[in-house]
């Protein structure tokens, strides 16, 4: 039986990027907050200091920052006819435990979308005919605009000081931005990062063929910054440990180096770590949350009621909490009705790696948003008639980094071990780089999100299920974009180059990103959407999910920016409308 | 309007203010008095001692470790078994001017009377109101755990006739009101010289060095006067102002005890008193002349400069300029080139939290080093930051850092 809690006015389900973000503008808003983590409390002294984080072994080959799979994991399967199996080891995807979640381990590479990747259906059919979008590509409008989301993007940066260059103040291009993006109101708040000389050919190349590189915007700081709430972060270092650790030098944005100094100072706001939310519960209507059930490490369950119920723990534990906890329609692929579980994507990923004989690149003066990216293939930024596929990517030259376990990039008919081996090694290592694609996965029928039928987890609730595979559409649009990095690869005038094409079935072992998307959508109505565009749930009003999960398909961008300003634009509307007026936001 | 007319009439607008003290007590009480006694609580930094780690504030029961044994500070929230609920306003200010408590007993100068005797009564009055305003809170403290013959407070008597006069403060007419304020807050109530002054083997401050650097808890708390390496030097006013209420300034952070000082006492009080506090600091003659040393050994310092580049250039850059109000700057640092390489050393032993504000809210912390480091290596490293990039303070030797490894507990390996 569980002990229940006396209530509080919002409740946090996660901790991690978004649920840091409504913590601050909720317990400003005069909410009593409450926050519960699964994870254990980690901070940059006690958790990522200097003298021990640079660990490749104990922090990647390891996994100490991750989600453990003996605890919680889910099965994988790439279609409906194929029987799923439990993921025993992580892989593609490398899904965070812990205060900050996977905002302690990301590489800081920050994106807005495009306005059109917010329009998926409309633009496209707008462009290029009803026809150009296949039966089974269930790609939806968001719900929301690139314009309403502009000033949520522009908080956001500035709370992260993100090093950049803008390519588009208030429609005016500018030199050296992207001059794709769209309109921003003013530059970012941090200039762009020292750029080292792999990027810096490849811009070279890249302009030689006729392309307008420019700095990623970078959540590493190019200088010491101090944010809006008063919270400071120091210089980059350039250390190239980034993704897979955290930063020991208040270098790299995350919830611990913005936000929670100073919301943990607050009276009205308070966390509690190692605590598991493993379900939702609703009055007997089913249309009003009013508490959630979790379960500490000792396995003594609590019920802590609350007025507003936030999901703001990574993608893939919102819609599995949803789905427990038996909140909306589960997604049938065989009718296509329900939305629950609809939706899921991924991105889909190449590379060209480029070899020297005569520039010595030092690729360890790395960092994790160190780089420069073309965008002219990204999104609709370029005509797709007559290509036979949507979407598109960015090709980029990261520098992230030369860790000696992970990075030894080697030519085409290398052996795997061995004399020869270690020789191409220690003749590539300093002369090697890679140039990167980042494409866009389409939302297609059969891919989602559902609970498994036979395997459960250590609380002995089902894992959650994934069926997903590329398709054509994917296979093409990433060709497209390998073929277009070979382009520039070839122009920096290498000894030779390599080139890495994403072939086949999606394969979950090998790393990837960790950009999973989908499964609990915004959109415009409830028929085809969990949440609406203040990402509140459409059946349950008090409730509002966070995240990537709400996407309805995966533009050719790392997802971060984008979550955060759906979080902060959802946070707004719940400080303007919803408190004065507790109630669905939008009518079905 | 009579003086009890007007206490009425700020009593009487004031009800929001709760008052748990005897009926008879909360009468006396005015809305103004007790806000400035808050405020003078503040600026004596009464909470940091007289509140047990998690305890309740001002119900005592810390442990305050002096050279002599531990003293457990008192409960002086107004408890009438507990604490000071009893004591008169009379009895209040003889703790504070005479150092002698309600019950005629002599108490230890770890609560620093031999400062707060500069404390005017019309403060002690108001410091007394405040106390009495808050929760009354039961708590017993354990008994002191002093040496013989310090363990029988009659002995204060003696200690009181050789080291202690009694006596408020008295401003200087030859010196700016601005200046008076700043040497009351700062001989007074601020109690600086308590840690900042060294002290005879008897524990009482050496008058004749006030303010040069004293040794406290394995910390060395810096020389305050001019010097331009070791002291204040080269600080301006308004870096001093700005260290004061934000714990941060272009030079350095607050740490070690500093931190509590900070967040207790400085970082409350007002812009003016800090500014005043900062000018009588800044008047305080150098204790020395320029004091560069010797060139320290050529070996300790190339190897020095090895280790700084891979242990300590991410943080406070590669010419020791650090990151303003964040990684401290070495170069031209009184902490790192002080005569007494304590601080130094143990900062790199242990590391060390910066103190954190409304205004300055990042945790900024140090890592620990004593895993990573030998002694031969952190006493070359200290001597390599001690007179790197013009900086110029005595070598230090690897015997210093295995006597304060040995003595000091470890903060924050974290590993």
């Amino acid at each position: 039986m569980a002990t229940k809690l006396p209530p509080v006015d919002a409740l946090l389900v996660g901790f991690g990027w978004t649920g840091a973000l409504l913590g601050q503008e909720l317990s400003d808003a005069g909410l009593n907050v409450l926050a519960l983590e699964r994870g254990g409390w980690r901070d940059t002294t006690t958790d990522f200091a200097t003298t021990f984080i640079q660990d490749e072994l104990r922090y990647y080959y390891r996994h100490a920052l991750f989600q453990e799979p003996a605890r919680e994991t889910l099965s994988f399967r790439n279609s409906r006819s194929e029987t799923a199996l439990p993921m025993r080891q992580l892989g593609s995807f490398l899904p965070g435990t812990g205060v900050g979640g996977a905002g302690i381990h990301w590489n800081g590479q920050n994106w807005r979308f495009l306005p059109s990747d917010f329009l998926a259906r409309s633009h496209n059919t707008d462009r290029y005919g009803a026809a150009a979008i296949p039966q089974d590509m269930t790609i939806q409008d968001w719900g929301v605009t690139y314009d309403d989301l502009e000033p949520y993007f522009d908080k956001w940066e500035y709370l992260c000081g993100i090093s950049g260059k803008a390519g588009n103040i208030k429609g005016q291009i500018q030199p050296g931005g992207n001059p794709f993006e769209g309109p921003r109101t003013r530059e970012y708040p941090n200039p762009p990062m020292e750029m080292t000389y792999g990027p810096t050919l490849f811009a070279q190349a890249a302009n030689d063929v006729g392309l307008k590189p420019f700095p990623a915007p970078s959540a590493n700081m190019s200088r010491a910054y101090t944010n809006p709430l008063g919270v400071q972060l120091g210089p980059c270092t350039y250390c190239g440990f980034c993704e897979k650790f955290g930063c020991g030098n208040y270098s790299k944005a995350s919830p611990q180096t913005t936000i929670l100094p100073v919301l943990l100072r607050k009276k009205n706001f308070a966390l509690k770590t190692e605590c598991e939310v493993i379900k939702i519960n609703l009055d007997s209507d089913r249309k009003r949350a009013v508490s959630v059930t979790y379960v500490d490490t000792q396995g003594e369950e609590y019920e802590q009621p609350a007025d507003l119920i936030v999901l703001s723990a990574f993608v893939l534990h919102n819609v599995h909490l949803l789905l427990l906890s038996g909140i909306g329609t589960p997604y049938d692929p065989s009718t296509g009705a329900g939305t629950l579980g609809k939706n899921y994507a991924y991105q889909i990923v190449s590379s060209v790696d480029v070899f020297y004989d005569d520039k010595i690149l030092n690729p360890f003066i790395g960092a994790g948003a160190l780089g420069m990216v073309v965008d002219e293939f990204n999104g609709d930024n370029f005509d797709h008639s007559n290509l036979g596929f949507l979407g598109g990517g960015y090709i980029a030259c990261w520098n992230t980094n030369g860790r000696p376990i992970e990075t030894h990039l080697v030519p085409d008919g290398t052996p795997k071990w061995g004399a020869k081996w270690k020789r191409a090694v220690v003749r590539d290592y300093l002369r090697s780089m890679s140039v990167a694609t980042h494409g866009a996965v389409m939302s297609h029928r059969g891919n989602y999100l559902d609970l498994d039928p036979t395997y459960r987890d250590f609380l002995g609730r089902p894992l959650m299920r994934m069926t997903f595979d590329y398709t054509d559409n994917e296979h093409r649009m990433s060709d497209f974009l390998t073929g277009k990095a070979e382009q520039i690869a070839r122009a920096m005038k290498p000894r030779e180059i390599r080139s890495n094409p994403r072939k086949g079935h999606y394969d979950i072992t090998p790393y990837q990103t960790t950009h999973n998307t989908g499964g609990a959508i915004m959109g415009s109505n409830p028929r085809d959407s969990v949440l609406n565009r203040y990402l509140q749930h459409w059946d349950v009003s008090n409730l509002f999910v966070m995240g990537s999960s709400t996407f309805p398909q995966n533009p050719g961008y790392n997802p971060t920016g984008t979550v955060a300003a759906l979080a902060l634009w959802s946070a707004q509307a719940i400080r303007t409308q919803y408190l004065k007026n507790p109630g669905p936001l939008v009518q079905a | 309007m009579s003086s009890s007319a007007l206490k009425l009439v700020l009593l009487a607008s004031s009800c929001a203010f709760a008052c748990f003290a005897s009926p008879a007590r909360c009468e006396q009480l005015s809305f103004g008095q007790v806000e400035r006694g808050r405020y003078l609580a503040a600026a004596g930094d009464c909470e940091a001692c007289h509140t047990a780690p998690g305890g309740k504030p001002f119900a005592g029961g810390r442990a305050i470790p002096t050279p002599f044994g531990t003293i457990y500070s008192a409960n002086i929230t107004p408890d009438r078994k507990t604490g000071i609920g009893t004591w008169s306003d009379d009895q209040f200010y003889g703790a504070l001017h005479q150092g002698i408590a309600a019950d005629g007993s002599y108490l230890y100068p770890a609560f620093p009377y031999p400062w707060y005797t500069k404390v005017t009564r019309e403060d002690s009055d108001a410091l007394h109101a405040f106390l009495s305003s808050l929760e009354p809170a039961s708590k017993s403290l354990p008994p002191n755990d002093l040496v013989w013959p310090l363990n029988d407070r009659f002995v204060m008597r003696g200690w009181n006739e050789l080291f202690f006069r009694a006596g408020t403060f008295k401003p200087d007419d030859q010196k700016s009101p601005e200046w008076n304020r700043g040497a009351y807050l700062v001989e007074g109530l601020g109690h600086c010289g308590a840690c900042h002054t060294p002290t005879n083997v008897l524990g009482s401050a050496e008058k004749q060095s006030a303010l040069r650097g004293g040794k406290l808890q394995d910390w060395y708390a810096p020389n305050l006067t001019a010097d331009v390496r070791s002291g204040l030097g080269q600080w301006s006013i308004d870096e001093i102002v700005t260290f004061l209420k934000t714990g941060r300034n272009d030079r350095t952070v607050a740490y070690g005890p500093m931190s509590e000082v900070i967040t207790f006492s400085t970082s409350k009080l007002n812009d003016d008193d800090l500014k005043a506090m900062a000018t009588y600091l800044k008047d305080i003659p150098a204790a020395t002349e320029d004091n560069k040393v010797a060139e320290p050994d050529p070996k300790a310092m190339a190897a020095g400069g090895a280790l700084y580049v891979d242990n300590c250039s991410g943080c406070h850059q590669a010419e020791g300029q650090g990151v303003s109000a964040m990684f401290p700057r070495l170069q031209g640092s009184s902490a790192v080139q002080d005569r007494d390489p304590t601080t130094i050393i143990r900062l790199i032993l242990n590391g060390a939290h910066a103190a954190t504000t409304d205004a300055r809210p990042t945790q900024v912390s140090m890592p620990a080093f004593d895993w990573k480091l030998s002694d031969q290596q952190i006493a070359d490293l200290a001597t390599y930051v001690r007179n790197a990039w013009g900086n110029s303070a005595t070598q230090v030797a690897a015997s210093q850092v295995g006597e304060l490894r040995r003595s000091t507990p470890q903060e924050l390996s974290g590993r």
